[in-house]
């Protein structure tokens, strides 16, 4: 049976060692364990946070900075594996958490395209018949077999946006990149989320624009010191979020 | 273990992407290109040869062939396990932010290298030829003893490439191994300067058995027996599932140490 639910957070924890110095080489890990002083102090970036999160919905986060926010992004994309709790995803997922960061910087935007495919899971035969479609909304046809060593911040941010939301991926995550490029591509990228949420696409934002958050999302969580500290309707979410801060 | 075949085919491509992006950027700025892989080993036989038949008077038969057969194993192995060691750091930046197996890191450094060490087997036919080895049928057994040698290093380079996340100071350590392992293996000497009493360290060295099985197909035209191959497959396995258990226990942690 089907589930409503694209994606299930079930009481994630998620604990931290903080190690007052990072121990990260041998001889330095020897001379701790000599002298006793190999101590952890632990730290809950994520405190028991559970939500739902339907199909088609867009689903905003806010909370301040150190909030937990990206480490829980991080744990829905698998990039972390979570103290306690779990993720149910159901479905395809497409990170856009930092742009580029499955690009190789010595190869060209064409075998970047297919490169990136196969980092999200995706075949070369699948890439091929969306390799035009990913060039034409980058508008990048002139460097397509240029290095993109050569490339500046805003051709490699338009290229992962392009790569990402073009593969229709299931699940979308997106942190903060919509603050990239100039406003033409920028109202673009949103005309481009839009048109994925109409095939039903879900989305996960993460912003610190209010504005943003409120003209695209359905439903907001508001995160506070890694609890969840408010859940629901973006408007009433909002409201209360920004009276405190 | 269905989930995990599963997670592994869904990945293939990317397992695929990676090694031929290495080829590619490895040879893309140089004007010979993949010839590279071709000479490199043909120069540095030219140089051992000359060193050890002239210097140190060997007198081993068809040295040149002899040291050939020795550097291919050994660079397939120490090669890969050294380009192992630093992928899941030097592909820290997309372990932070996508969610991809993380063997596929070592595992692709790992077939790289294997895919050059094919390059380098035309340099090695070339002097097969010239100096005159008889060529038998048995010759098509030569993907055996690579493929138990490619086994090996994959195990070790899974080990080793977790354990470098934690400890970044291995790297010099494993230099420092490897060139002792060097010495122990009989990549330039004969085995029969060996004196019986530290004849054991040989015996113990994988390397030592997987260098014998490739160069009694390449030189002697020699079948290996059945206890030679069950030898070298039990050295790969063993090695490979020591890896991967090894890799698995510590892969969730890598990301708070990268």
């Amino acid at each position: 049976m089907e589930s409503e639910y694209i994606l299930e957070v079930n009481n994630i924890s998620m604990m931290f060692n903080l190690s007052t110095e990072k121990v990260d080489n041998l001889k330095e890990y020897i001379i701790k364990l000599i002298k006793g002083k190999l101590f952890f102090h632990e730290f809950y970036a994520l405190d028991n946070v559970s939500f739902k999160v339907k199909k088609g919905e867009v689903f905003g986060l806010v909370g301040l900075n150190g909030a937990g926010k990206s480490t829980l992004l991080k744990i829905i994309a698998g990039v972390l594996k979570p103290t306690k709790g779990e993720v149910i995803v159901r479905g395809s997922m497409a990170p856009l958490i930092e742009l580029g960061a499955g690009f190789n910087l010595q190869l060209s935007a064409r075998e970047n395209i297919f490169l990136n495919g196969a980092v999200l899971g995706y075949s070369n035969q699948f890439m091929r018949e969306r390799f035009n479609d990913i060039v034409d909304f980058s508008e990048l046809h002139e460097f397509i077999d240029v290095p993109i060593k050569n490339y500046s911040s805003g051709m490699i941010s338009r290229l992962a946006f392009s790569i990402a939301t073009l593969v229709n991926p299931d699940i979308l995550i997106v942190d903060e990149v919509l603050s990239v490029g100039d406003y033409k591509f920028r109202a673009k990228c949103e005309n481009r989320i839009k048109e994925l949420l109409m095939n039903g696409t879900t989305v996960l934002l993460v912003s610190h624009s209010s504005q943003q958050i409120e003209k695209l999302c359905d439903r907001v969580l508001w995160l506070e010191k890694g609890k969840v500290k408010m859940i629901g309707d973006t408007k009433e979410v909002l409201r209360q979020y920004m009276n405190l801060s | 273990m269905n989930k995990y075949i599963h997670n592994f085919l869904k990945y293939r491509f990317l397992l695929r992407e990676l090694v031929v992006n290495d080829i590619k950027i490895k040879y893309r700025r140089s004007v010979l290109g993949i010839l590279w892989s071709v000479l490199q080993p043909l120069m540095m036989m030219v140089v051992l040869t000359m060193v050890f038949s002239s210097l140190f008077k060997s007198n081993i038969p068809n040295f040149a062939v002899y040291v050939l057969t020795g550097r291919i194993i050994w660079d397939l192995y120490s090669q890969s396990t050294l380009s192992a060691m630093n992928s899941i750091v030097g592909n820290a930046s997309l372990i932070k932010k996508v969610y991809v197996p993380k063997y596929i890191f070592p595992l692709s450094k790992c077939i790289s290298v294997l895919v050059n060490t094919c390059f380098s087997l035309i340099a090695l036919m070339v002097v097969v030829f010239v100096t005159g080895v008889k060529l038998t049928p048995v010759i098509l057994l030569l993907p055996l003893p690579l493929l138990y040698t490619f086994l090996f290093a994959s195990g070790i380079g899974l080990l080793i490439s977790a354990y470098a996340v934690f400890f970044r100071d291995l790297q010099y350590l494993y230099e420092v191994l490897l060139t002792a392992w060097m010495y122990f293996t009989p990549l330039f000497y004969p085995m029969d300067i060996i004196p019986d009493t530290i004849l054991f360290i040989f015996k113990a060295n994988p390397l030592y058995h997987l260098l014998n099985m490739f160069r009694d197909i390449i030189m002697f035209g020699r079948v290996p027996s059945p206890e030679q191959h069950v030898l070298c497959l039990a050295i790969g396995l063993v090695s490979l599932g020591i890896g991967f258990l090894a890799f698995y226990k510590r892969q969730d942690r890598f990301i708070l140490y990268i």
